[in-house]
């Protein structure tokens, strides 16, 4: 019965071409049940994750391993209702945590690893650890001096900034959960940024991006992470600048 | 300085500029920006005065300096006071009550097009309902050419979006094929490269062309990318049917969209050079969107609807095919919800129409605005009622570059079969001639052995 109802589509010899929602037949001008259903499914999951809370006990109990400090901070987005009507909540500290780092503002840092649940702190909970795990030791190795590790609610890009200079720190990496797309909502975009401070803008950053087990794996990622550092202490710059080196790596 | 007295509370508003903001329907991203009415009552206490406003002050009292913006310098310079004339004695309530009195009609609105300034049609649509905003929209109508007509009453066009994260040409043509297939592509088939690279985008120009001559397909082809990289392409001998920019509302906005008027001038000119319309020379596809000046930081204080509206003056200088408002895109900081969004893309449609422009909306939303299909179903509908020229196709609604939700090409079938609308007329009797479509307009069953399909898979 559900054949003679559903006109199933002869492209699907095509799909092997692209990732894209074609070939989904119709019932009369509309799409397909299961096809409705598998978009809705997709949307939730995004949906979710957007709306997910950072898992801070799990992360701050892993993150401990390092045995480097751990700084659990907030920006001004007191609910993630702020949080999306304001961006520019996302992207300051509040009150409270810019007075944790004047603890640590001494002799200053080379770099700071910061991790924050942006759009998806399912992304965060599921993939940060893994990075971080590889990533922190590549640091050690290189005797570049690492900062607190930070973790942030309500965070924005740009938030980065305030952490990294509030440590004194060279640089900063930024881990946060990306915007979810209807094909991935695990997915974790690194922001690296010469001299962090307040009031830089996106071209004076570099982000690596897609990093989740289907996409960008962490090896590669802190590879690649790790690379951008040392152009970037090398040529004392981050952002545009050190674009076209970044696109010779991992070939 | 303008005000309003309700219940012993006297409203005052300083100029124009913070007038227009505060009688704006509620969105976030004026309440980002700052420029929003603090109440209910202070929002209705402004749209009262603003009513009152006669619309001769739009001429006198500019909302960005004509000294300090090309865009306010359009306006002014480019605004026709013949067609002014029949209604220069309006306030912008009157005008409100006039768009929609029966007398209006069709004609009289294609008259008045050059006579109403940006600002003027933004105000007015702050005054009416959405359902004024259909009403009125609906007696505009703006037809367009190049391969085809779009535009036409009772006809409804759709871009076809065939996008791919990487630019891969077979799955860019899949997608092509399938919505071709689901009768879509009349107003374009226009790809939004993930790259600016001249090379890429070269190679998605040839291939579009390439179908649409093996197949006689009439209908014009656009790769979306930033108009310097078209201008170049063009030089080069592209086979550039239609040139795109994205475009803004004030100087700075279009600054830093990497644009001033005149390179457009220069991009303008060098696409009609190349004549390759058959049925007319509508060369332009601009796109547009509520809170592209203040995602700038260029708006000046002005609100993002009346910046939106300034867009449509740089839009007409150029005589576009299409002009696409991107509505849901921009995110929640902006236009928070479903509520927001269409509110947004019925007066940016209006507003659009009544300047003389042939709007079509990307009906659509990111994960992260508190919107969903249901809510891109209810706009879909209000848009085929108000008589939008065309929406996206995208495969299944989900655009895997872009990474947002737009209508699909069963939604287009969907609408056409509601309100009884048809394709571009020349387009129709392509899908017809193709056994796409059967005489009454209704989308066949494919067979496997279709050209179309054995075409694509050489």
């Amino acid at each position: 019965m559900k054949d003679e109802i559903i006109n199933t589509d002869p492209l699907s010899l095509l799909k092997s071409f692209t990732a894209a929602r074609i070939a989904i037949g119709r019932v009369g001008n509309s799409i397909p049940l299961k096809q409705s259903l598998e978009f809705k499914l997709a949307h939730a999951h995004a949906r979710d994750a957007v709306y997910s809370v950072l898992d801070t006990e799990g992360l701050l109990n892993n993150l401990n391993v390092f045995n480097l400090p751990v700084l659990h901070l907030h920006s001004k987005a007191q609910t993630r209702h702020k949080y999306l009507k304001r961006p520019d909540y996302g992207r300051q500290l509040n009150d409270e945590s810019t007075e944790q780092l004047k603890d640590y503002n001494g002799t200053g840092y080379d770099v700071v690893v910061i991790i924050a649940d942006g759009l998806s702190a399912t992304a965060v909970n599921e993939n940060a650890f893994d990075l971080v795990e590889i990533l922190i030791p590549m640091l050690l190795g290189a005797k570049l001096k690492p900062g607190p590790i930070c973790l942030v609610e309500q965070g924005r890009v740009a938030i980065g900034d305030d952490i990294g200079y509030g440590l004194n720190a060279k640089f900063s990496i930024l881990l946060i959960g990306e915007r979810p797309g209807l094909s991935s909502a695990d997915s974790i975009g690194a922001y690296l940024t010469y001299n962090p401070r307040p009031g830089l803008t996106d071209e004076s950053r570099n982000c690596i991006s897609n990093i989740r087990p289907q996409g960008l794996t962490s090896k590669p990622a802190a590879d690649k992470i790790f690379y951008l550092i040392n152009e970037a202490f090398r040529r004392k710059l981050s952002g545009v600048g050190l674009k076209d080196n970044a696109g010779e790596i991992g070939h | 300085m303008y005000k309003f007295t309700v219940r012993n509370i006297v409203y005052r508003f300083d100029d124009l500029k913070i007038l227009l903001a505060k009688a704006s329907p509620y969105r976030t991203g004026d309440a980002l920006a700052g420029v929003y009415a603090e109440s209910y009552e202070e929002r209705v206490a402004a749209q009262i005065a603003l009513a009152d406003v006669p619309l001769k002050t739009f001429l006198s009292e500019a909302i960005i300096p004509y000294e300090q913006d090309e865009i306010t310098r359009l306006i002014i310079d480019g605004h026709d006071v013949e067609s002014f004339n029949s209604i220069s004695s309006l306030t912008v309530g009157g005008f409100r009550d006039w768009l929609l009195s029966d007398e209006t009609d069709t004609s009289i609105l294609k008259e008045l097009a050059a006579g109403i300034t940006p600002e003027m049609a933004a105000a007015v649509s702050k005054l009416m309902r959405n359902q004024d905003l259909i009403a009125g929209a609906k007696k505009c109508g703006v037809v367009t050419k190049f391969r085809n007509t779009i535009g036409l009453r009772g006809h409804f066009s759709t871009r076809l979006q065939p996008n791919h994260p990487t630019d891969d040409l077979k799955g860019i043509a899949a997608s092509m094929i399938d919505g071709l297939l689901y009768g879509s592509g009349d107003a374009v088939i226009g790809i939004n490269p993930a790259t600016d690279s001249p090379a890429t985008v070269m190679k998605l120009l040839e291939l579009i062309d390439r179908v649409r001559q093996q197949f006689d397909i009439p209908a014009q082809s656009c790769v979306l990318s930033h108009i310097t990289t078209t201008l170049d392409l063009i030089n080069k001998g592209a086979p550039v049917d239609l040139c795109f920019q994205s475009i803004g509302g004030t100087e700075q906005t279009n600054t830093s969209f990497g644009i001033n008027l005149a390179l457009l001038d220069e991009a303008y000119h060098a696409t009609l050079s190349l004549n390759r319309g058959t049925v007319g020379q509508n060369v332009m596809y601009f796109e547009t969107g509520q809170g592209s000046a203040l995602s700038a930081n260029a708006h000046h204080g002005v609100d993002q609807q009346t910046c939106e509206a300034r867009a449509y003056a740089v839009a007409k200088k150029y005589k576009p095919l299409l002009v696409n408002t991107v509505v849901g895109f921009i995110g929640p900081e902006y236009l928070y919800d479903g509520k927001q969004i269409i509110r947004a893309a019925l007066e940016d449609h209006f507003c659009g129409k009544l300047l003389g422009l042939p709007m079509g909306v990307d009906v659509c939303y990111t994960n992260h605005a508190e919107a969903d299909q249901d809510d891109m179903d209810n706009l879909l509908t209000l848009l085929g009622v108000a008589g939008c020229n065309f929406i996206m196709g995208v495969p299944g609604s989900d655009d895997i570059m872009l990474n947002y939700q737009s209508t699909s090409f069963h939604d287009a079938l969907y609408l056409r079969k509601i309100l009884g609308l048809r394709p571009a007329p020349e387009f129709e009797q392509w899908l017809k001639k193709q056994g796409i479509v059967d005489e009454n307009g209704d989308i066949l069953k494919i067979s496997p052995s279709h050209k179309l399909l054995s075409g694509i898979v050489e």
